[in-house]
């Protein structure tokens, strides 16, 4: 149904009927396998780059400024690059390592290039946000680095890095979409494939609803159990 | 047995920043005997932090020696300096506790770092809750207490581990007057219990008269004066202790201490 022939309210309500789901729902799982996977990577890749550059930095436990330079501009690098461009660029990394440079897993390498570094960015703030004095107050009873890092600064930064996570995970989402045009299936490949090409617009509203739907249930998520941390802590 | 417990001789430290270097300690030496009460006063900037923080070397200084007992602290490996650093409790202004933890996690946290057994950790905190008086607040989270309160875990977390030193820097100076005299007794009494050393960092020249044994007076990194308390409120030589000694007489005048 094209908004062209119909109204707008024949097509939005077409775009809840069951010929309309049944296109969207294997798409729908198609999007959340991606989803899923690469913010599996984004988190661990991420806390790991993150906490790296936080700990090799000047003030950090374990200083090595050259490491921590070289890894910023890394970062800055493929952050200051288009999230269609890195997509492009991807490809044929995706290839050489998955011998193929389309379908849902090459997708996945993308979105792990481009929101990991993101969410390293988010991660570092996170952890510089702590009050030095909590970590000056470890060392001073004798701490070693180790136990910092895990039950002071990780503990006490945990309901940032959560809320950190959660925009993570809503770029991811807004990612695969976009990677859905390159190939990669789901729910961004019926958007351009049915909704811009073949003017299917029930369709593209079908998949404009599923988005909203996941991205507003996944700031929830995020938004409680950071709030549920805090409220435990007494601190709001 | 040497005559003084901790001994800072010379000790120097200059910030470098981008554009100039300041010098914030110009030659310390200190000498303090084991069981007092040493009080350092002196104006913000004086240096009276960087002071402290060269003790347990979370400064490292460019020059001088810190002794304390048999240990000279200023020549200790990363190792041995973690070790020594569990004999030195440290208490500060803005509390500095674990909001993610309890109390009880907070207190156990310098013991779990010395691998005490959960039984011992258990029993060494019922004490010092008892001690500092918060045994009801065993498993309230730092959110919910108030300032003094919160001093109060900073001492008990701070004692844990039965040091020989205590450093407080600017413990009560986030404190209401009621609250700060509450936790200055305490002090004076894990002082008496326990025969700690303290050195006890301070702007406030009441504090220091109400608390310490000896006292120094710091300025742009030295220590203009040393001496017992009373000699300095009787006699005070230099300037800034004069300075100091007027503004807590008009405070005292106007009645500010009850
Ligand atoms: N990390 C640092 N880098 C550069 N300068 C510093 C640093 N720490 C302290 N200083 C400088 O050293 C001087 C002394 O600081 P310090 O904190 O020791 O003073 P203080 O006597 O404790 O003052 P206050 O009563 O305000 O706490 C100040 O001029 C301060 O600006
Ligand atoms: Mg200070």
């Amino acid at each position: 149904m094209s908004l062209y022939k119909y109204s707008f309210w024949e097509v939005l309500m077409h775009s809840f009927s069951k010929e309309v789901w049944d296109q969207v729902i294997p798409a729908l799982g198609e999007t959340m396998y991606m989803v899923v996977i690469s913010s599996v990577f984004v988190l661990l890749f991420g806390v790991i780059l993150g906490l790296v550059v936080v700990l090799t930095g000047r003030e950090g436990l374990f200083p090595c400024v050259p490491l921590h330079t070289v890894l910023g501009a890394v970062i800055n690098c493929f952050r200051s690059l288009p999230q269609v461009i890195i997509i492009i660029v991807m490809l044929p990394v995706a290839r050489l390592l998955l011998g193929q440079s389309y379908g849902s897993n090459a997708c996945i390498i993308s979105l792990i290039a481009s929101c990991v570094p993101l969410f390293a960015r988010l991660v570092e703030s996170s952890l510089l946000e702590i009050d030095k004095g909590k970590i000056e107050a470890a060392k001073a009873m004798g701490s070693g680095n180790a136990r910092i890092l895990f039950r002071v600064m990780l503990p006490e930064t945990l309901p940032s890095l959560i809320r950190s996570f959660t925009n993570a995970v809503v770029i991811v989402i807004s990612m695969t979409a976009l990677a859905g045009s390159f190939g990669a299936g789901g729910i961004g490949y019926i958007a351009v494939t049915f909704g811009y090409t073949r003017y299917q617009h029930d369709l593209l509203f079908a998949t404009i609803i599923v988005l909203i739907i996941i991205v507003q249930a996944v700031q929830f998520c995020g938004d409680a159990c950071s709030k549920m941390i805090l409220k435990k802590r007494h601190l709001i | 047995m040497e005559e003084y417990f901790i001994e800072v001789k010379n000790l120097c430290k200059t910030f470098h920043n981008k554009k100039s270097s300041v010098q914030v300690l110009k030659g310390i030496d200190l000498e303090v005997k084991k069981g007092e009460i040493y009080g350092i006063v002196g104006f913000s900037g004086a240096g009276k932090s960087t002071l402290v923080r060269c003790i347990n070397r979370l400064e490292e200084p460019d020059g001088g020696t810190v002794r304390i007992g048999d240990k000279t602290v200023t020549s200790l490996n990363k190792k041995e300096l973690d070790l020594q650093r569990s004999k030195i409790g440290m208490i500060f202004q803005q509390f500095n506790l674990f909001d993610s933890m309890t109390v009880y996690e907070n207190i156990a946290y310098p013991l779990k770092i010395k691998k005490w057994k959960k039984e011992d950790i258990r029993k060494r905190i019922d004490e010092l809750l008892e001690l500092v008086g918060l045994t009801d607040k065993k498993d309230a989270y730092p959110g919910q207490l108030s300032g003094g309160q919160k001093q109060r875990v900073g001492i008990a977390r701070a004692l844990a581990n039965e040091p020989d030193v205590l450093l407080s820097d600017e413990a009560t100076s986030a404190l209401d007057p009621q609250t700060t005299i509450s936790v200055l007794d305490l002090i004076k009494e894990i002082n008496r219990k326990l025969g700690l050393t303290i050195i006890l960092i301070t702007h406030e020249l009441e504090v220091i008269k109400y608390t310490c044994d000896q006292v120094a007076v710091m300025e742009n990194g030295e220590l203009l004066e040393k001496g017992s308390v009373r000699e300095i409120f009787e006699n005070p030589k230099c300037e800034t202790a004069r300075n100091f000694i007027s503004v807590y007489n008009k405070l005292r005048a106007s009645g500010w201490e009850s």
